[in-house]
């Protein structure tokens, strides 16, 4: 049944049960100016990392996967500020951008790697994320493209500026298919 | 790996009610996910949560909504609640059930304001995507949600799980 509710959120036909697992959590001990899940399996159809944390500054908040710092990475974005919608884009990206964080309340985000193990295709990230400070904040949607077929085995997750505060949480989590 | 996200509780409405409470919540999780689908009596109504019965002026929300025609941005401050719906009001026909799938993360920290991101909506008038927060440091046990007025009907479900973070 839950692994059925987890396919039904990304709009996939669910296979098994039980299919939605804990691979890795970094709880930050102290400040860092990024969180890296690296070794990450094959195993799995899909992947989400789900992360609360505050941060030092008003930052965007990006990913790279696999170390590519290349320009590599284009982007859509859909997002409400509270007075308005816009949307925007990016090509050739040397990251993923998907949130602006405008103050130091906690920001979460759930990100998805569909398909992120597959040799044959390039990788595409959806994300929903948001920090509200009762009075600014933003709530986006993105979609985020990796040019490039190789399978991902490492994320890193940072903030343009200053760095993630204490206590904040990162998790990634494997879906199977 | 072990496996999580794990199903806490689930109840169908039996009659209709005002509102609906999940108490006594667990703090073994990291994030929760609450998801409800159903409809209301009498008029569309836009759907609202409060914790741990706290009715004091602490949400806010920042909302990002589509109806078909507009899209459009709103923000709530200092209300007595927070939003899970905008557009994407829950409507009174059988047949149009609306949805709402909130993710309530780090809800059990007792170091931040609380900070849950929702995705609701309804075919026949809108999709929404908010962002909220509870200005309080409290462990959350317990969540109530409810329509803005009117009742929800019989048959409304509402499910909670648990993510536990390795």
């Amino acid at each position: 049944m839950i692994g059925n509710t987890i396919a039904a959120m990304l709009g996939v036909t669910p296979a098994v049960t039980n299919s939605y697992e804990s691979i890795s959590t970094t709880t930050l001990g102290s400040s860092a100016s990024s969180v890296v899940f690296s070794s990450i399996p094959g195993t799995y159809t899909h992947l989400q990392v789900r992360l609360s944390t505050t941060a030092s500054a008003a930052a965007n908040y990006y990913c790279q996967v696999n170390g590519d710092t290349g320009t590599n990475y284009s982007w859509h974005e859909l997002y409400g500020d509270g007075a308005s919608a816009a949307s925007g884009a990016a090509a050739t990206q040397a990251q993923g951008y998907f949130i602006y964080c405008p103050s130091t309340n906690p920001t979460v985000a759930i990100m998805d790697f569909l398909d992120y193990a597959n040799t044959n295709k390039y990788k595409t990230i959806r994300t929903l994320a948001g920090q509200d400070n009762n009075g600014s904040g933003r709530v986006e949607l993105t979609s985020i493209g990796w040019r490039n077929t190789n399978a991902i085995t490492s994320i890193t997750i940072y903030p343009s500026t200053g760095t993630f505060s204490t206590n904040g949480i990162f998790a990634l989590y494997g879906i199977k298919g | 790996m072990a496996s999580t996200y794990t199903p806490i509780a689930t109840t169908t409405l039996g009659s209709a009610a005002a509102s609906y409470t999940f108490s006594s919540i667990s703090s073994i999780y990291t994030d929760l996910v609450l998801v409800a689908n159903g409809y209301i009596t009498t008029s569309a109504q836009g759907i609202r949560i409060q914790f741990n019965g706290d009715t004091g002026t602490n949400y806010s929300n920042t909302t990002l909504s589509g109806t078909g025609s507009v899209a459009e941005s709103a923000r709530d401050t200092s209300g007595t609640n927070a939003r899970l719906t905008y557009d994407a009001s829950w409507s009174t026909t059988t047949s149009d059930y609306a949805q709402i799938n909130v993710s309530i993360m780090n809800y059990a920290n007792t170091t931040t304001y609380k900070t849950f991101i929702s995705r609701a909506n309804r075919a026949t008038s809108g999709v929404d995507a908010l962002v909220g927060l509870w200005r309080s440091t409290s462990a959350i046990t317990s969540i109530t949600v409810f329509p803005a007025a009117n009742n929800f009907v019989a048959g409304t479900t509402f499910s909670l799980y648990g993510i536990k973070a390795a």
